[in-house]
């Protein structure tokens, strides 16, 4: 049965930014350190001027069964995007228990994998090759890709001199062309135009009537009204709170208006933006 | 869909050491060493991921070049073939002893070991958008990487081949002696991008350092001079120099010698520390590799 379950999990995220990203400087600075350390008595606190460790979760305890489908709500950098990429195994942590158990696909960026010099035709066959399909199977994702896309000639033209509604057309074709048990998605996939929206609602609906486990994030809160049946608030890498949709996503509503919240801690969470 | 043989990890748990109460999820996975076996393990599996994403980066390297690949050829026969003719005349040789030489070394040491050490610096920040985007063992971007070179190098060693041909020479079947330090190369080569590719990752300092190094080894390694050239009680020497062994475990069968007992112990041994150093490194650094790329 496919489940996920965390207990106790947080996850840290090191952000390196200028002389942290050098050797030389590093050396330096930990002999520094070292010798600093020697004055101060019992002192153990490690001068980290260029890097900043942010806590992005923080002792998660959680546990999501078969049938669920869970949307993610909060602020930017409330450990949203965090938590889908350590569910899908991209970030590993060490502290508290993460578990997961199932065939899992995770759609976190519209480029995921693609290479931009190669035309589209053949980012689907690499992509074939990605989730490990046979020839036959690749046919078939070939063709679906294409008649879902409505690329035309640009297919065969390489991805960098596609537009960006035209290259998540691609990516989204590509991305929900799996049958996955347990299906993570980031918020991208609310963008195109509106005909393609149309039909890329259809292509989710089907892929989601699948999957056994859905997580997605949204700041779309009808969608999420619509599609899930339990919503996650997370706040500061936290849970504020979770339970039925209406119920939370009400309250986060009412607290969006009272109050015109500031963000609670600095984090780029956002890595899709470091990434591109 | 991940697939049980790209990423093995359709069942996964971590635990920070014993803080926390047996869990029986996941009492089965011991501590240690086993995910960065899996990862390795998953990431052969993939060779044909691998195989595929390295000759993509071939044919995306001289896409709409009339030669492709084959301009590594020509532009390596160029080279050797100028080289040749100045230092033959330099170092008093004929071109006749010194040609096959020089295209040979220069093959292998272009190819073999100065561009698999320097790519392998950037072996996985090159790989930065898929790392962030997928569940991938870290070790197909290795693989990778040394299906790319090995495609390079089947290119480069073209030039040899026509020098020896050219001349006459044919290496006979003691050059079969140089499989396996070729192999040894690969290894080594695998390695390297472990260790490398983690460190320059997150130094990114790092990588130029190598380059600049890399640079000497090509100066005081027997490249473009023979070993010869030195006197007996200077030439001793040589063997300290990990890249005269090494380089020597594959030229020396082709030229028709056995290479020394005393470069094959070395290098061997050097290769043996070369990957534990680089496996303990990439256990301890594979997690947190996501957020250095």
């Amino acid at each position: 049965m496919p489940l996920t379950r965390l207990i106790d999990y947080s996850l840290v995220y090191p952000m390196f930014h200028g002389s942290a990203r050098s050797l030389k400087k590093s050396l330096f600075k930990g002999v520094k350190s070292k010798v600093a350390d020697r004055q101060v008595v019992g002192g153990s606190i490690i001068s980290q001027a260029d890097m900043t460790v942010v806590l992005a979760l923080s002792q998660l305890t959680l546990s999501i069964e078969t049938g669920e489908r869970v949307g993610l709500i909060g602020h930017n950098g409330a450990g949203k995007s965090t938590l889908l990429r350590a569910l899908a195994g991209i970030y590993e942590s060490r502290l508290g228990v993460l578990h997961v158990e199932g065939d899992l696909h995770a759609l976190l960026s519209p480029q995921a994998g693609m290479n931009t010099d190669l035309t589209g035709r053949e980012n689907i066959r690499l992509y074939a090759r990605y989730i490990g399909l046979d020839k036959a199977a690749a046919i078939t994702l070939e063709k679906d890709v294409e008649e879902f896309a409505e690329l035309g000639a640009f297919l065969d033209l390489p991805v960098r001199l596609y537009s960006s509604g035209m290259a998540i057309r691609l990516g989204f074709g590509l991305a929900t062309a799996p049958r996955p048990e347990i299906l993570l998605m980031d918020e991208w996939f609310m963008a195109g135009d509106s005909h393609f929206q149309e039909k890329a609602r259809l292509r989710l609906t089907r892929l989601i009537e699948h999957v056994s486990i859905l997580v997605i994030t949204s700041h779309s809160l009808p969608v999420l009204r619509q599609w899930c049946t339990r919503i996650i608030w997370m706040e500061g890498g936290r849970i504020r709170m979770d339970g039925p949709p209406d119920l939370v996503i009400d309250a986060y509503e009412a607290i969006n208006q009272a109050e015109h919240q500031p963000l609670k801690i600095p984090v780029i969470e956002d890595s899709r933006a470091r990434a591109s | 869909m991940r697939k049980r043989g790209l990423s093995a990890t359709a069942e996964r748990s971590t635990r920070l050491g014993n803080s926390k109460p047996e869990n029986p999820l996941e009492g089965h996975e011991p501590e240690s060493i086993c995910p960065r076996m899996d990862d390795i393990v998953s990431g052969m599996r993939s060779l044909r991921l691998a195989g595929t994403l390295g000759w993509t980066d071939i044919s995306l390297r001289y896409r709409g070049s009339v030669l492709g690949p084959f301009w590594m050829t020509i532009s390596a026969a160029i080279m050797v073939a100028s080289m040749g003719v100045i230092y033959a005349r330099l170092f008093h040789m004929n071109l006749r002893d010194y040609l096959p030489f020089l295209s040979l070394s220069m093959a292998l040491w272009q190819v073999g070991l100065s561009s698999l050490i320097q790519e392998s610096c950037t072996c996985f920040i090159d790989a930065e958008a898929s790392i962030h985007a997928m569940k991938l063992p870290f070790s197909l971007q290795a693989f990778r990487l040394l299906v790319r070179n090995a495609i390079v190098f089947a290119h480069s060693i073209v030039v040899p081949i026509g020098v020896f041909l050219i001349y006459g020479l044919f290496p006979g079947l003691i050059s079969l002696v140089s499989l396996p330090g070729l192999a040894l190369w690969l290894i080594d080569g695998f390695a390297a991008c472990l260790l490398l590719g983690a460190l320059c990752a997150r130094f990114r300092d790092i990588a130029p350092i190598i380059g600049a190094f890399m640079q000497i080894a090509f100066y005081v390694t027997p490249i473009i001079w023979k070993p010869t050239q030195l006197s007996p009680h200077q030439s001793r020497y040589l063997v300290l120099n990990p890249f005269y062994d090494l380089l020597e475990m594959v030229r020396g069968p082709i030229l028709g010698t056995l290479p020394p007992l005393s470069a094959v112990l070395i290098s061997v041994s050097l290769s043996i520390i070369w990957c534990v150093v680089a496996f303990l490194f990439f256990a301890r650094t594979r997690e947190r590799l996501a957020f250095w790329v």
